[in-house]
């Protein structure tokens, strides 16, 4: 049983959120930590959450986007699903060596 | 097993030696050296700044060499990939793979690096005369991939 049902509260998952590269310029930011309302289980839910925000975070995260994303650092799709306290980072194809 | 992200350059011949120092079984080294060319897609490149995911990195780089010790056992590899700010001819990244024979060494050396440039958390950003862009991923690094059974998306 989740910490707070015992005393009638929902329970709530807390994530750390990281952004990178033309990503984290798009957004205007680097990480922020979230409490995701109930029914975001997925990292594909948490896109589509954040999508609702608009404006740049509607059109970044946009599907069709060359977007991949990272599930506690390792490199996954949007079928994983969340846990409370983990990292999840959205970032573009990676360019590197 | 080695891997290192820094911001200073390295020395190939220092990184070789201590890779096989005190290992009478290398019969083989194979080295990769990436370096900051001056033009990309038809623009001069001033200058190079390397992003990366703290944390991320360091775990993705060290699978990388657990999938190629797997695939030639007894091969040892090293990975040195710098980041911040770089300038054309400054060098970017190291692998070093050693092996008892050739093959295994070249081999191993080429999968690092094939798979470094799909899956580890890297982003080039570069500055040209008309402004800053970052770097896209290219179907062909996909495609080198491939060549070793495995699958990436990355460009997509």
């Amino acid at each position: 049983m989740a910490p707070g049902a015992a005393i009638g509260l929902l329970p709530t998952m807390n994530i750390q959120l990281k952004y990178f590269a033309s990503v984290r310029e798009a957004l205007g930011r680097s990480h922020e930590v979230v409490d995701v309302p109930e029914g975001i289980a997925t990292l594909g839910d948490v896109r589509a959450w954040l999508r609702g925000r608009g404006g740049v975070w509607d059109e970044t995260l946009a599907e069709g986007r060359a977007l991949r994303m990272a599930f506690n650092h390792v490199m996954t799709n949007e079928d994983v699903r969340l846990t409370d306290g983990c990292e999840v980072a959205f970032f573009p194809p990676v360019t590197g060596g | 097993m080695t891997v290192r992200v820094q911001t200073e350059d390295f020395d190939l011949s220092t990184e070789v030696a201590a890779l096989r120092a005190q290992n009478p079984k290398v019969g083989a080294v194979a080295c990769f050296v990436g370096t900051v060319r001056d033009i990309n897609e038809g623009e001069t490149v001033q200058a190079m700044e390397l992003e990366h995911y703290p944390g991320m990195t360091e775990k993705s780089l060290e699978a990388i060499v657990d999938a190629a010790r797997e695939r030639w056992p007894g091969t040892e590899v090293l990975i040195v990939h710098r980041v911040g700010k770089l300038m054309p001819l400054d060098q970017i990244v190291l692998v070093a793979t050693t092996s008892k024979h050739r093959g295994n060494a070249f081999a191993s050396c080429e999968f690092v690096m094939d798979y470094l440039k799909t899956q580890a958390p890297f982003w080039k950003k570069e500055k040209t005369a008309s402004g800053e862009r970052w770097v896209d991923a290219r179907v062909a690094d996909d495609e080198a991939l491939a060549r070793w059974g495995l699958k990436s998306q990355n460009s997509r």
